[in-house]
């Protein structure tokens, strides 16, 4: 493997990583400041990869199509928190797995439905459609680099939502201290409809700008939200930290692997999460 | 005086930089109720934490029956002979006050892997599990769902369930707390004949109770034994004096 | 009558009109119900863990899928396998891999379980998927059906679907008595104390996870006696046994009929497929028969909310009222 092969697969990883952590965060934060498990978040991610298809349609552009997709997204999550998954709280966790697990079912077909069966490809946004060239034979596209880029400013947007800002205060607060956050009048209810909203948008614009690279076609959600588990796993739950090292460390795990060990690629991420479980039960940044 | 049944030497336990449990070292033996008081936050449920095994020791030694039980998971040191009671009833609410003794009686049973001949034979666990319900005064609620219990009641099987593992020190996590003052009395009056055939620690908050059936008393403040003695020499110290009133709890309270 | 003695006369009416079901069900039918009774038994296997034990598995397919593969690949590939080794074979290697993952996975709780629990079986299907080893996403053909024989007496031939539909009927009879048996034992006992409070099972002295994890080994045996038996019926394997939707589904089938009573996850799988045939019927539904996955979807959100105990649950609601129901003592003075 020369340099300039390293360097791309490098990229690669890198990028499939950081799109990894916008879903990852989403899902992990649920977990942590909810206590839910939520199968149903890679039907965001599915879903707004479908928005983007068919949005672009309609508009002609990509830029178009998220800038009315994540609305209509993050009004669907607030809906769907405040119709079904509110009445999760209380609940066993068996009952929050078969509930979403039931939902995905719905989704799925849904964009059965709506959508069809086939698989889309989508254009790559023309301004961005360039390549930057490395050696006379190999290049690296811009969009790619644009995608780690955008999900670099958004993951530093969720960190300073997290610690600099009065809701990232009362998150946190929820998270280490729900009856204490009530007593103190604030809207428990509310941060919780936010927080769920927050994690559908992530996972629904990590899919929309994703769209042209991975193409849209039917279950790509169900691949997601697993190895979104896995992530969460390794990470630790509820620690947004800890979803960044995990997707950075499987989006390379699993480039590299694809390239190097094609053959038993779809196991390495699992065979990583199993180590980190030997040593570490609790994840990387769990609390034990 | 006979061999104590446990001693601990200088054990410590630290939360990150709280020191709960600061060097404490005493000596319990059998025959004896040893109280550890002190008030809320002295670190007197991190140290039964610590004797029981649901917490390791950061450092220090436990000595059980002359034998090193720092750190061993709280399963070995129950089967070892340490029973607990939880200060915060922790028993099975939805079986019966017989199930929840049966239960606590079969971990001893030697032949508890057993998985095709039924529950209901094993005469030894069955004799074991009456005699802790006669034991702590629950033999006319056999067969009551534990969650249908009154709150003294649930109390007295948290006991029972501690004596069904037959075990020769006690651990009481404040058997009282919550219970009306005749349920007290009840409690105080079997902790007392409990103390004949066990090694007991109990913590308590409820003063009377502690000086009435206590042969020793530790007082702790912040983590540390500010004074360990017979509760003539406890009620007489000019420390446990100061960081009573110094407190919200007072000694007579 | 008392309880027990309802639930023995309900047994053996439930058993009696299974067998007597081939005498007046069409080959479709007999077929129908030998792969419902097939599902029952891995509905069961996955009861344990979940109703008796407390161990929300989210990868029980994992078992299913395993025993499959192992029956495909462990036998010959033009001959008929014998079924005295082969079965037990398939179950132990489900065991194996039960024993292995779960010295990890129950290092876990909660959420951390569900999740690791998906992870596994998720990589399992991954091996099998993009491995040669068991034929890729195509999977193997399974040309002949294990044989039954004593020396050259055939005690059943299961090429035969009457004879395979009492077989399966006789084992999954097995395992609900198997598991009664279990489950009333000392070993039962302490599982179901495990699921009710697993840090006093702890202090009172026992060494829970060896218990966790003796049950968890026990329920992938049992499932994997499931896979291998729709593996035969079926005659192929493919990743798609392995998947996660699988294990979804046996989830759906344990909490539908109703957790924590063995009789229910068999109803859960007799329920489960009826509704699956019932919404994909193309003479009710139509166009949207297709689309049935869309009802059961909906279906499975509305027993989430309203039907938490099962179909069991409203069976016993009047046999038993619930403990919340009864008078709670005041406290004495």
């Amino acid at each position: 493997m020369d340099l300039a092969f390293f360097l791309i697969q490098l990229l690669n990883g890198l990028q499939y990583g950081l799109l990894l952590f916008l879903v990852a965060s989403g899902l992990t934060l649920v977990f942590g400041i909810m206590g839910i498990i939520n199968l149903v978040h890679g039907s965001f991610y599915m879903l707004g990869a479908y928005l983007a298809w068919s949005l672009a349609g309609l508009t002609g552009s990509l830029a178009a199509a998220i800038a009315v997709g994540i609305p209509l997204t993050v009004l669907f999550g607030m809906a769907l928190e405040w119709l079904l998954i509110r009445r999760l709280y209380e609940r066993d966790h068996l009952f929050q797995v078969l509930l979403t697990y039931g939902l995905i079912l719905v989704f799925e077909e849904m964009r059965s439905i709506l959508w069809g069966d086939d698989v889309h490809g989508l254009p790559v946004p023309a301004l961005l459609n360039v390549s930057i060239p490395l050696t006379e034979t190999l290049s690296y596209p811009v969009y790619r680099l644009f995608i780690s880029g955008v999900c670099l400013l958004l993951a530093f947007g969720l960190y300073l939502l997290i610690q600099k800002t009065r809701l990232g205060m009362m998150i946190r607060a929820g998270a280490s201290n729900r009856d204490m956050v009530q007593s103190l009048g604030i809207n428990i209810k509310l941060i919780y409809t936010l927080v769920f909203a927050i994690g559908v948008a992530l996972a629904a614009f990590a899919g929309m700008i994703n769209a042209p690279l991975s193409s849209v076609f039917p279950n790509m959600g169900g691949q997601v939200l697993i190895i979104c588990f896995v992530v969460v796993v390794i990470g630790g739950i509820g620690s947004v930290k800890g979803a960044m090292a995990a997707s950075l460390m499987i989006g390379l795990a699993d480039t590299f692997g694809q390239v190097l060990v094609p053959e038993v690629a779809g196991m390495i991420v699992y065979l990583l999460m199993a180590v980190v479980l030997v040593w570490r039960p609790a994840g990387l940044f769990g609390k034990a | 005086m006979s061999e104590p049944i446990l001693r601990t030497h200088e054990l410590t336990k630290r939360f990150g930089g709280l020191v709960a449990v600061d060097k404490v070292s005493l000596e319990l033996h059998v025959g004896e109720v040893h109280a550890v008081i002190g008030p809320n936050g002295a670190g007197k449920s991190t140290l039964t934490n610590l004797l029981s095994g649901d917490l390791p020791p950061t450092s220090g030694t436990v000595q059980f029956e002359n034998r090193d039980i720092a750190g061993l998971p709280s399963d070995r040191i129950s089967r070892l002979g340490v029973g607990r009671s939880y200060q915060k009833t922790n028993i099975f609410l939805p079986f019966t006050v017989f199930e929840n003794c049966r239960l606590a009686a079969q971990s001893r049973a030697p032949r508890a892997w057993r998985v095709w001949r039924g529950a209901g034979v094993f005469g030894d666990t069955n004799r074991q599990a009456e005699a802790a319900m006669e034991a702590a005064g629950l033999a006319h609620r056999r067969e009551r769902v534990a969650a249908t219990l009154s709150h003294g009641e649930q109390r007295q099987l948290e006991i029972a369930m501690c004596l069904a593992t037959q075990p020769r020190l006690l651990l009481l996590d404040e058997p009282l707390a919550g219970m009306g003052p005749h349920e007290s009395h009840r409690m105080v009056d079997l902790i007392r004949k409990l103390s004949e055939g066990h090694a007991i620690m109990l913590i308590e908050h409820d003063m009377d109770a502690v000086f009435a059936v206590a042969h020793k008393l530790t007082v702790m403040v912040n983590g540390e034994v500010i004074e360990s003695g017979t509760p003539e020499t406890v009620r007489a110290s000019p420390a446990v004096q100061l960081a009573y009133l110094g407190g919200e709890d007072n000694l007579h309270g | 009558m008392t309880p027990a003695r309802t639930r023995l006369f309900a047994l053996l009416a439930c058993a009696l009109l299974l067998a007597l079901f081939p005498l007046f069900g069409g080959t479709f039918y007999v077929q129908l119900i030998a792969k419902v009774m097939i599902l029952a038994i891995f509905a069961m296997s996955l009861d344990l863990l979940i109703g008796y034990t407390g161990l929300v598995s989210f990868g029980h397919a994992a078992y299913f899928g395993l025993a499959g593969y192992a029956l495909a690949l462990l036998g010959p590939k033009y001959e008929a396998a014998s079924l005295w080794w082969s079965l037990p074979a398939a179950m132990a290697v489900c065991a194996l891999f039960a024993l292995v993952t779960g010295l990890l996975v129950l290092r876990t709780k909660g959420i951390f379980f569900i999740m690791v629990t998906l992870a596994f079986a998720q990589m399992l299907y991954f091996v099998f998927h993009d491995t040669k080893l068991g034929g890729g996403s195509d999977g193997i053909y399974i040309y002949n059906k294990p044989e039954l024989k004593i020396g050259d007496f055939a005690l059943a031939n299961l090429d035969k679907i009457e004879h395979f539909y009492y077989f399966v009927l006789i084992l999954m009879l097995a395992v609900y008595l198997l598991l009664r048996r279990v489950l009333g034992s000392t070993f039962g006992r302490a599982l179901v104390g495990i699921k009710v409070n697993e840090h006093r099972m702890q202090a009172l002295g026992f060494p829970v996870f060896r218990y966790k994890l003796a049950s968890y080994v026990l329920a992938g045996a049992l499932g994997g006696l499931s896979g291998y038996l729709a593996a035969v019926q079926f005659g192929f394997v493919n990743p798609e046994i392995l998947s996660w939707h699988k294990s979804g589904q046996v989830m759906m089938m344990v909490i539908l009929g109703g957790m924590g009573t063995l009789y229910g996850p068999v109803l859960g799988a007799f329920a489960f497929v009826l509704l699956q045939e019932t919404f994909s019927n193309q003479a009710w539904f139509g166009s949207l028969a297709k689309h049935w996955q869309l009802a059961m979807g909906g279906f499975v959100v509305l027993v989430a909310l309203y039907l938490p105990r099962g179909l069991a649950g409203l069976i016993e609601r009047k046999a038993q009222p619930a403990v919340e129901e009864e008078e709670k003592p005041k406290e004495k003075p």
